[in-house]
């Protein structure tokens, strides 16, 4: 069976619309970051600093009279968050005033007590210290530029510089946009996610090496035709590859995102927008950077 | 091309069976007697997040642990000057690093001096001066022995805890020292981890003080009481009630014997009120000390102070001889179990402060193994149908590297003591879309070649050299990233990172060598000689 047959679509003619599509996912990606360096949008607490507490009920519980509880007892800046599944209730706190160790409790004691009658189980408590919370965002931050660092090495190295290049800003596309996504809808940026963006780097560069290999290829066998045709036939011929690869990864993320249960939920939506947005960047992205750097290079030389 | 066929097949079976003797300590709950011997034990740890448990990091306060150091020289010198009659007005610690001694004349500065350079070589004397018609003398310590004495505080505070978890029963605790003041504790499968975190962070200082009957406490504050008393709070917890009651008691600043002199602790029930309390035994020192104490202060009181905290604060009926005491207060069976453990399990050097508390229930950790397995399999199933309906017979045989991909892994984890996380769970799920990845790329080159109208068996080899670097490629490039998330991540992550990056390496051999097996088999020994792909 075949997905797709013999395609010839002009994918570098299409640079200009991809290219602000593109732009503006980086843009939005780039202001998530900032403001998560502001420390404006939704950090996980193994970032900021904070307590989580997650929270089984045995009867429903109204989120409304749940922030009643808490704000009776001091923490009124609590966010909360139900989750459908079972009655159950996150429970978000950032830094307070309250010692390391007493938030978790102060917030279990509200429930005792302004909501009497309903039992509940804490299924799980994080507590992380801010001195913690500061540790983890340099070493991430150290994570992300160091692996940045050595992908770039490895392409520059098995291409050239150009290819390197292409396949960097493709990359780096991809993890903007995952930012994008997150930022956008909201969603907590923890060290999972984190941990999602790394894996979609280093992912994501598969089907850029895939598409890249085959343009090396055909570079050296059609020495004549023109740049752009050689990087449009190119990405044509993988073009099945590209996607079936996609595919059966996506395919896999997805039965994580549905099936996973809560703790990986977002993790998993993640990864399924990486993988996504990695396709694309490989065909629409690096392929065109490529092509416009190389042909400005056979004009100059001419 | 069928070199080396027989053994590579022989090693496809190799690991096969490798993997599956280091699975059975994991898959099989009890392993039978004659197993144990040269077979693996070594079975897949769960992480904390999968079985439940505590992660805790506690830093300990080690410039608390100078200071104690100071206070005690402090005390050690008032000792020895009383001892040798050298008057002096003031002994105290002075900041974090000095002590400060005021005398009231330079010969017995002096003196002083001489007495300090033999007993404290280590300790850096300051140059005497004059204060108000007073002879001041510091000694300080320098930053060498304080960091040394910083450092040792951790390491007996690691001591202490662990002693304290032993014997408390947490099976398979993780205590482990990191960086320069931090503790790392994982308790896994922990029930009350409330309970436990209380007792591993108590500093557990156990003091006994006079009580200075001279000041009124109900109108005391720390300002108007003489200096070298302190101001206190007796707590009591009413049993059936819950509810707290505070009592403020003045006691004399020095205690008069310390937790250090303990020898045992252990719980009792007081038959007269069944009431729980906790005998105590002194060592020789504490034995002699307690005796005198008591019988130089009949009808008075004295407190049992633990971290600041008023326990009981008794009147002295006669002397007490024999070294033992007992610590009642009101307690439950819990807390007096709690007490003893401390107790006999000695005071941490230095007060510890619980910086990092990641807490996952047994019932949440279960619902994430059925979770990351249901997508899992459900994973692997939308996989296989995918690939069979798209490669025919080929997608089968992408399928079987898949699931070779998926035993070897685990085998390998197994092998190696790994720790499984559901980050580790995801990365497997993630690994069954990127392990028949590689099949996609050689199997698409297949069909190009066959198209351009080669003969199957030169299109497979075809396939299968022209892909491999493409596939090299990809695959180090994710190792890369997954190396970075080993170096840096913590728990969880780090368990991510172990599953993808041993995953992808072994799905170099699935991919490229365990199904071009299966290709010469059939076009060589088989001579199959259409491609159903």
């Amino acid at each position: 069976m075949e997905l797709i047959g013999k395609t010839n679509i002009d994918f570098i003619g299409m640079r200009k619309v991809s290219f602000i599509i593109s732009g503006i996912i980086a843009i939005t990606g780039l202001v998530g970051m900032i403001q998560m360096a502001r420390g404006a949008a939704n950090m996980g607490i193994d970032f900021s600093g904070g307590t989580a507490v997650q929270l089984k009920f045995t009867q429903a519980v109204h989120i409304d009279k749940a922030r009643e509880a808490l704000a009776k007892h001091g923490l009124k800046d609590a966010s909360l968050q139900d989750i459908k599944e079972g009655n159950k209730l996150l429970v978000k706190v950032g830094k307070t005033t309250l010692a390391t160790g007493k938030v978790a409790d102060t917030i279990e004691d509200a429930f005792k007590k302004e909501i009497a009658g309903n039992q509940f189980v804490v299924e799980s408590s994080t507590e992380i210290g801010p001195s913690v919370g500061d540790k983890l965002r340099k070493d991430t931050l150290t994570a992300i530029v160091i692996s940045m660092i050595g992908i770039i090495i490895y392409i520059a190295w098995r291409f050239d510089f150009k290819f390197g290049v292409g396949a960097t800003i493709a990359t780096m596309h991809d993890v903007l946009a995952m930012f994008a996504v997150f930022y956008i809808m909201n969603k907590e940026i923890n060290l999972l996610f984190i941990t999602a963006v790394l894996t979609i780097a280093g992912y994501s560069l598969t089907d850029t090496v895939v598409v890249f290999d085959r343009i090396r290829e055909n570079l050296h066998k059609n020495l004549k035709e023109s740049m752009f045709n050689v990087f449009n036939k190119s990405i044509n011929e993988v073009l099945s590859r590209t996607i079936v690869t996609s595919l059966t990864a996506f395919l896999a993320a997805v039965s994580l995102f549905f099936f996973g249960g809560e703790v990986i939920h977002d993790f998993a939506l993640a990864l399924v927008i990486g993988i996504a947005v990695g396709t694309y960047s490989s065909v629409f992205v690096a392929s065109p950077i490529v092509s416009l750097w190389e042909e400005h290079g056979v004009k100059a030389k001419a | 091309m069928s070199k080396g066929f027989n053994w590579r097949f022989l090693l496809i079976v190799a690991f096969l069976l490798l993997s599956v003797v280091y699975m059975t300590p994991t898959l099989v709950s009890k392993l039978p007697s004659w197993w144990s011997g040269i077979l693996p034990k070594e079975k897949i740890h769960l992480g904390l997040d999968l079985q439940g448990g505590s992660h805790l990091v506690m830093e300990v306060d080690t410039p608390k642990a100078v200071e104690g150091a100071l206070d005690l020289i402090a005390t050690d010198l008032e000792d020895s000057l009383t001892a040798q009659t050298l008057r002096f007005k003031h002994i105290a610690r002075e900041g974090g690093d000095k002590v400060k001694l005021t005398l009231y004349d330079k010969a017995t500065a002096e003196t002083v001096q001489a007495l300090i350079k033999k007993k404290y070589p280590e300790m850096d004397l300051l140059p005497p001066f004059e204060e108000g018609g007073f002879s001041v003398l510091q000694i300080r310590m320098n930053e060498k022995v304080a960091a040394d004495r910083k450092d040792k505080s951790v390491s007996q505070a690691l001591e202490t805890i662990r002693n304290r978890i032993d014997q408390f029963g947490v099976s398979e605790p993780i205590i482990a020292r990191e960086g320069l003041t931090n503790i790392v504790v994982q308790l896994p499968g922990i029930k009350d981890p409330k309970r436990a975190i209380e007792l591993i962070g108590k500093t557990a200082r156990l003091e006994f003080k006079l009580v200075d009957e001279n000041v009124n406490p109900a109108i005391a504050t720390p300002g108007s009481i003489p200096e070298d008393d302190e101001l206190l709070m007796e707590k009591r917890t009413d049993q059936t009630t819950g509810a707290v009651t505070e009592t403020p008691l003045v006691v004399k600043r020095k205690a008069i014997i310390t937790g250090d002199l303990l020898t045992d602790a252990q719980v009792r029930i007081d038959s007269q009120f069944n009431q729980p309390y906790v005998a105590i035994d002194f060592n020789s020192t504490g034995a002699r000390l307690f005796d005198q104490i008591t019988a130089a202060n009949v009808g008075k009181r004295f407190a049992i102070v633990l971290d600041n905290t008023i326990y009981s604060a008794p009147v002295i009926r006669e002397r007490i001889s024999g070294g033992s005491a007992q610590i009642s207060g009101s307690f439950t069976d819990k807390d007096a179990a709690d007490l003893a453990i401390v107790l006999r399990a000695g005071s941490l050097p230095a007060p510890v402060k619980i910086i990092q508390n990641v807490t996952v229930g047994p019932s949440l950790g279960q619902d994430s193994i059925n979770k990351g397995l249901m997508a899992g399999l459900i994973g692997v199933g939308l996989v296989i149908i995918f690939m069979t309906i798209y490669y025919k017979v080929c997608g089968l045989v992408a399928n079987y590297g898949m699931v070779l991909n998926i035993i070897f892994l685990m085998g390998a984890l197994a092998a190696l003591g790994a720790t499984l996380t559901l980050p580790g769970i995801a990365a497997i799920v993630l690994l069954v879309g990127m392990s028949v990845d590689s099949n996609v790329l050689i199997f698409e080159r297949i069909r190009e070649e066959l198209r351009l109208g080669k003969p199957p068996k030169a299109a497979v080899d075809a396939g299968y050299d022209k892909a491999f670097l493409t596939i090299m490629d990809s695959h180090v490039t994710t190792l890369i990233t997954a190396a970075v998330l080993f170096q840096f991540g913590t728990g969880p992550v780090k368990g991510f990172a172990v599953s993808l990056s041993l995953g992808i390496i072994i799905n170099l051999f699935t991919s490229l060598v365990a199904t071009k097996v299966v290709f010469d088999f059939a076009l060589n020994r088989m001579n199959v000689k259409r491609m159903s792909i």
